[in-house]
C-alpha cells in the first residue's frame, strides 16, 4: 500500500504493509535509523517519536494510522544539536552506550514543550515509559531541569 | 526501499584503506572533539601520520587515537586516548577517537596485544601498554626534533603538542612523517602517578555528541547496498533441535527471500557455536519477523524439555544441608566448633538466573563474497568476532573485515553469542549482505544468563560476640561454577577457623559473564550474613567489619570513608532503615550504604545510595562517578524486579512486560565517593559498585522492617510490618 508520511517537514511514500509498525518504515524504508528498536510492545521508549507534537512509541503504531501527521524524529529535533534538550544532554554527558538516549530525548523535549518548568514528579511521570539499561536516569534529570532553565 | 549513506564503493575502500583505525566506512561522524562542552561538534578523524599502530597526527597537530577495545557505554574510547595523551603530552582539544582495526591487528602481530573488552580491565590492566603507546610517540617526535635541530633529544621539550630546544620550537604536525621513521635504542618509560597532568582529571567522554541526535551507528543501523533482512528462532529450549518445519505458509508472504534452518554443529555447545535454529530472510525485517511467526516449527526439546527453575531452588536446598564435596578454602576447621554450639547461627540465600537484555537487541550484517567478508556486529573483542566470522566462511583472517560500531550494551554477553556465525551462514546461503536483529525475545531466550547462586551459611561467636567458626556452602550450576566462589571463597574478615564448600546442581540453561560476574550475586549473600553475625553478637555493622578487618587497608579505608560520609545509624524510626555492604571485585573494594523506607503496606522506596570505592586510581573522576551511577541502578534492576522465570526448559519472561527493569521514576539519589589507596594496585569502574548495592539494601529494610530478605527479586516478598 503506498502512503504519504510528513516526516522532519518532508513528504516520503513509501510502499509498505498498512499494518507495519511506523518505527520500522522510518528505520527500514525511509533510512532514519536515529529512531530505536528495543522491544517492539511499547515497554521501553527507545522508539519515542513526536506524532503531532505529542511523544509516541512508534514501535506499536500502524504506519497506515500515521499518514496525514506531523511526525518528528530524533534527526528532525534540531538540525545540529542546538535543541536546548540536546545541549544539556551533552553538557551534561548523559548518554552512556546511548541507544536509548533518542527516546529518551524525544520524551523530554515533548516534556518540556508542554510543561517547561516541571517537577521532579512531573519528570518521573513523563520519563517513566523510557527504559536505561546502563542507568544514566541521574543525569536525565539534571539535564532536563537544566534544559528548563534555559528554555526550550 | 531507500538506501542512505553507504556506497558499496566507500566502504571496501575505506575498509582496505584503513590501516588503522576508519571505524565505519562512511560519512556518519564518528570521532568526537574532546571538548564538547566547548561546543565543539564532531569532527571526522584528520589524515595524518602514523607513528605507530595506536595514533596519528596530523600537520596540524591533530592526534588520532585508536581505540582496540569497544565502546558500550563504559567510556573505553575515552580512556584510551586520555592514556595515549597523558604521554604524548597534547592539548585534549586536539585529541580524536576512532576504533581501531581488528584486521591490522590478526594479521599484523596483534599491534594491539588484546582487543577484548571485559572484566574492567581496560585502564586495569591495560593502561601500562596503552601509555607505552603515547610514551613511545612522544620520544619519537623529540627524537625527530633533536635531528632537524641537531641538538641532543635530552634538550628536546615535548609539551602541549609542541616540540621545543632553545629557540627551536615546532608543533607535532610538523615532525610526525620524521618521527614514524625514527628507531629507538630504547623505548621510554611510562610516567608514575604523580607525574600526571591529564589522568587524574574530569574529562567529558568522547562518544557523546554522537549519541544526541541519532547518528551514532550501532550495529543495527547499519545499511548495505543490497541487504536484505532476517530474524531468527533457536530452539528455546536451550540444546534442544528442529524436528521439522513447515515454511510453505511462510515463503509465500511477499518479500520473503528464503527460510533457511542453521543447523547445531557441536554435540555440546559453548559460547558461540551455532544452536539449532529456523532462520527467515526477506527484503525487509517487519516482514521477516512476520514470516518467522508463520512457520510451523516442531522442536525436539529432550528431557530439558521439563526442567524448571522451581526443581533446582529444591535441588539446591536439599544440597545446602549435606556437606560439600569441593572444599576451596581451609583455615583451620570450624566443623567440631559449629557441632557443638546449640546456638550456632545458620542462613541460607538464593539469587536467581538474570538477563543482559542490553539496549540494541543483539544484530549482525554480514557480507560474504568470493572476495570478502565483511561484518557488523554486538560483540566485546572485534579481533574474536573476525576470527568467528572467518571461521564460519570459511575464510583466511586476512580477507575478513570487521567494520567497528558503538555497542548498544553488552554487559559480558558481548563474545558468548553465536550471532555472527548466524549472520555470515545467512549471508552466504542467500549470496547477499544480510542484517541479521534478534528480537527482544529471542534475546532473552538465548541470551547466556547471569548464573544463579545459593548459599547456605553457618557461624559460632566467641564470648565478644566475634566469629570463632564460620562455614560457607554454595550451590552453583554447573556452567561456570567457579562464579559462586568469588567473594565467598576468598573472605576479608580475620574468622580463624573458615571453610568454604561449594556444590552443583543440575541445569542445562548456558550461562556466561554479566556485568561484575559472580561478585554481583553473592555479595548480597555473604553481606547479609555479615550483618546477621554481627547484630547476633551485638555488634554495629560498621564496626564489626572495621575490627574484623583490622590491618586490611583498603577495606580499612572504604569503611573508615563511610563512617565519615554516610551517616550510618542502626537507630532510625521503624520504617525506616540503613544498610551497609563492602563487595571486592575486579581490584576495587567499594562499599554502598542504602537509605530505604518501608510503608507498614510494605512499599518500598530506596532514598538514597552512598557509595565509596577504592579502585587504587582513578583516571577521570567524572567517567567514574558516572559508571558507579550505573551500576547501582544495573543491581537494582535485578535485585528489585528481576529473576528469570525459568518452567518447561526455557526462559519464559522473554520481554520487559513481564522481565522489569528499573525506572526512572524509582532510581535514587547516589552519592558517590572515593577513598583511593593508590597503592599500584588498579582496579576497574565499569561493574564494580553494583556487587555491594543488593545486600546494602537488604541489610537497610531488615532495619526498616525486621524482615531479612533471603532471596531476589525483593518485590516478590511481603514486607509489611507492623
Amino acid at each position: 500500500m503506498k502512503l504519504t508520511l510528513n516526516v522532519n517537514g518532508a513528504a516520503h511514500e513509501v510502499d509498505v504493509e498498512p499494518e507495519t509498525p511506523l518505527l520500522w518504515v522510518l528505520r527500514d524504508a525511509i533510512g532514519l535509523t536515529g529512531t530505536k528498536y528495543g522491544c517492539g510492545i511499547s515497554e521501553c521508549g527507545s522508539c519515542m517519536i513526536h506524532i503531532d507534537g505529542q511523544a509516541a512509541k512508534s514501535c506499536n503504531l500502524n504506519v497506515a494510522a500515521a499518514a496525514g501527521k506531523k511526525i518528528v524524529t530524533i534527526e528532525g529535533l534540531s538540525k545540529d544539536r542546538s535543541h536546548p534538550v540536546q545541549k544539556a544532554w551533552i553538557e551534561h554527558t548523559v548518554p552512556q552506550c546511548g541507544y536509548c538516549q533518542s527516546g529518551q530525548i524525544m520524551s523530554a523535549a515533548a516534556l518540556l514543550q508542554k510543561n517547561p518548568k516541571p517537577s521532579d514528579r512531573q519528570i518521573d511521570e513523563a520519563m517513566a515509559g523510557n527504559i536505561c539499561r546502563c542507568g544514566t536516569y541521574i543525569q536525565i534529570r539534571e539535564a532536563i531541569h537544566a534544559a528548563a532553565k534555559t528554555g526550550v | 526501499m531507500t538506501q542512505l549513506d553507504l556506497s558499496r564503493r566507500t566502504f571496501v575502500t575505506s575498509a582496505l584503506a584503513a590501516g588503522g583505525g576508519l571505524m565505519l566506512g562512511f560519512h556518519v561522524p564518528v570521532a568526537q572533539a574532546a571538548n564538547l562542552v566547548m561546543g565543539d561538534a564532531s569532527k571526522a578523524p584528520a589524515e595524518g601520520a602514523e607513528i605507530n599502530a595506536w595514533l596519528t597526527i596530523d600537520p596540524k597537530g591533530v592526534v588520532t587515537v585508536r581505540t582496540p577495545h569497544t565502546e558500550m557505554g563504559q567510556g573505553g574510547m575515552t580512556s584510551v586516548a586520555q592514556l595515549v595523551a597523558e604521554e604524548l603530552n597534547v592539548p585534549w582539544k586536539d585529541v580524536r577517537a576512532v576504533l581501531a582495526d581488528a584486521n591490522r591487528h590478526v594479521n599484523k602481530g596483534q599491534e594491539y596485544k588484546d582487543m577484548s573488552t571485559g572484566s574492567s580491565n581496560l585502564v586495569r590492566n591495560r593502561h601500562p601498554h596503552i601509555m607505552q603507546a603515547g610514551a613511545s610517540a612522544r620520544e619519537r617526535l623529540r627524537e625527530a626534533a633533536a635531528q632537524k635541530w641537531n641538538v641532543p633529544r635530552e634538550q628536546v621539550k615535548a609539551e602541549q603538542g609542541m616540540l621545543s630546544a632553545g629557540a627551536n620550537k615546532g608543533g607535532y604536525g610538523e615532525f610526525a612523517s620524521a618521527a614514524a621513521n625514527v628507531k629507538l635504542a630504547e623505548e621510554p618509560k611510562i610516567k608514575a602517578y604523580g607525574d600526571w597532568w591529564l589522568l587524574g582529571k574530569d574529562v567529558p567522554r568522547m562518544d557523546v555528541a554522537v549519541k544526541v541526535d541519532g547518528s551514532a551507528i550501532y550495529p543495527i543501523d547499519v545499511r548495505v547496498p543490497g541487504m536484505v533482512y532476517a530474524a531468527v528462532k533457536a530452539c528455546p529450549v536451550p540444546g534442544g533441535k528442529v524436528k521439522s518445519f513447515d515454511a510453505a505458509a511462510a515463503s509465500a508472504r511477499p518479500g520473503v527471500v528464503a527460510v533457511i534452518e542453521l543447523k547445531q554443529t557441536k554435540d555440546k555447545l559453548a559460547n558461540n557455536d551455532m544452536r539449532s535454529a529456523i532462520a527467515v530472510v526477506a527484503d525487509s525485517f517487519y516482514r521477516a519477523k512476520t514470516a518467522l511467526d508463520l512457520v510451523k516449527i516442531e522442536w525436539d526439546v529432550g528431557a530439558n524439555g521439563s526442567m524448571s527453575f522451581a526443581a533446582m531452588d529444591k535441588q539446591a536446598v536439599e544440597l545446602m544441608g549435606k556437606e560439600g564435596k569441593h572444599v576451596m578454602e581451609v583455615r583451620g576447621d570450624p566443623r567440631p566448633i559449629l557441632g557443638a554450639d546449640a546456638k550456632a547461627l545458620k542462613s541460607e540465600f538464593m539469587r536467581p538466573y538474570e538477563a543482559h537484555a542490553p539496549m540494541c537487541p543483539p544484530t549482525a550484517v554480514a557480507h560474504v563474497t568470493k572476495e570478502r567478508v565483511d561484518i557488523w556486529s554486538f560483540t566485546q573483542d572485534v579481533s574474536a568476532l573476525l576470527r568467528v566470522a572467518a571461521n564460519q566462511a570459511g575464510r583466511d583472517h586476512k580477507d575478513v573485515f570487521v567494520h567497528a560500531t558503538y555497542q548498544g550494551g553488552a554487559f559480558g554477553l558481548g563474545n558468548a553469542v553465536d550471532l555472527p556465525r548466524q549472520a555470515v551462514e545467512l549471508s552466504k546461503q542467500v549470496g547477499k549482505p544480510v542484517k541479521l536483529i534478534w528480537t527482544r525475545e529471542e534475546d532473552t531466550a538465548q541470551t547466556r544468563s547471569r548464573p544463579p547462586v545459593w548459599a547456605h551459611f553457618e557461624a559460632s561467636l566467641d564470648d565478644k560476640g566475634l566469629p570463632k567458626a564460620m562455614l560457607s556452602r554454595a550451590v552453583a550450576e554447573p556452567g561456570v561454577p567457579a562464579y559462586a566462589d568469588r567473594g565467598i571463597a576468598n573472605i576479608p574478615y580475620a574468622i580463624p577457623n573458615y571453610r568454604y564448600e561449594r556444590h552443583v546442581a543440575a541445569s542445562h540453561i548456558p550461562v556466561g559473564p554479566n556485568r561484575a560476574p559472580g561478585s554481583n550475586s553473592n555479595g548480597f549473600l555473604m553481606e547479609q550474613f555479615i550483618d546477621e553475625m554481627a547484630l547476633a553478637g551485638g555488634w554495629d555493622p560498621l564496626e564489626w567489619r572495621l575490627k574484623m578487618t583490622e590491618g586490611n587497608e583498603r577495606w580499612q579505608r572504604v569503611l573508615l570513608k563511610m563512617k565519615e560520609v554516610a551517616g550510618f545509624t542502626t537507630k532510625l524510626p521503624k520504617g525506616q532503615g540503613m544498610g551497609i555492604a563492602v563487595v571486592e571485585s575486579h581490584g576495587a573494594t567499594v562499599g554502598v550504604c542504602a537509605t530505604v523506607e518501608v510503608s507498614r503496606r510494605g512499599s518500598l522506596s530506596i532514598e538514597k545510595i552512598v557509595v565509596v570505592s577504592n579502585t587504587g586510581y582513578v583516571i577521570n573522576p567524572r567517567a567514574a562517578h558516572e559508571q558507579v551511577r550505573g551500576c547501582v541502578a544495573w543491581e537494582l534492576s535485578h535485585v528489585l524486579h528481576g529473576g528469570l522465570d525459568i518452567r518447561e526448559g526455557r526462559v519464559n519472561n522473554v520481554n520487559f512486560n513481564n522481565y522489569k527493569m528499573l525506572r526512572l521514576p524509582d532510581m535514587p539519589k547516589v552519592e558517590s565517593h572515593f577513598a583511593m589507596s593508590e597503592d599500584k594496585w588498579w582496579g576497574g569502574f565499569g561493574e564494580t559498585a553494583g556487587p555491594p548495592t543488593p545486600p546494602a539494601v537488604a541489610n537497610a529494610i531488615f532495619f526498616a522492617t525486621g524482615k531479612r530478605v533471603r532471596s531476589t527479586p525483593i518485590l516478590k516478598h511481603d514486607l509489611t510490618w507492623a
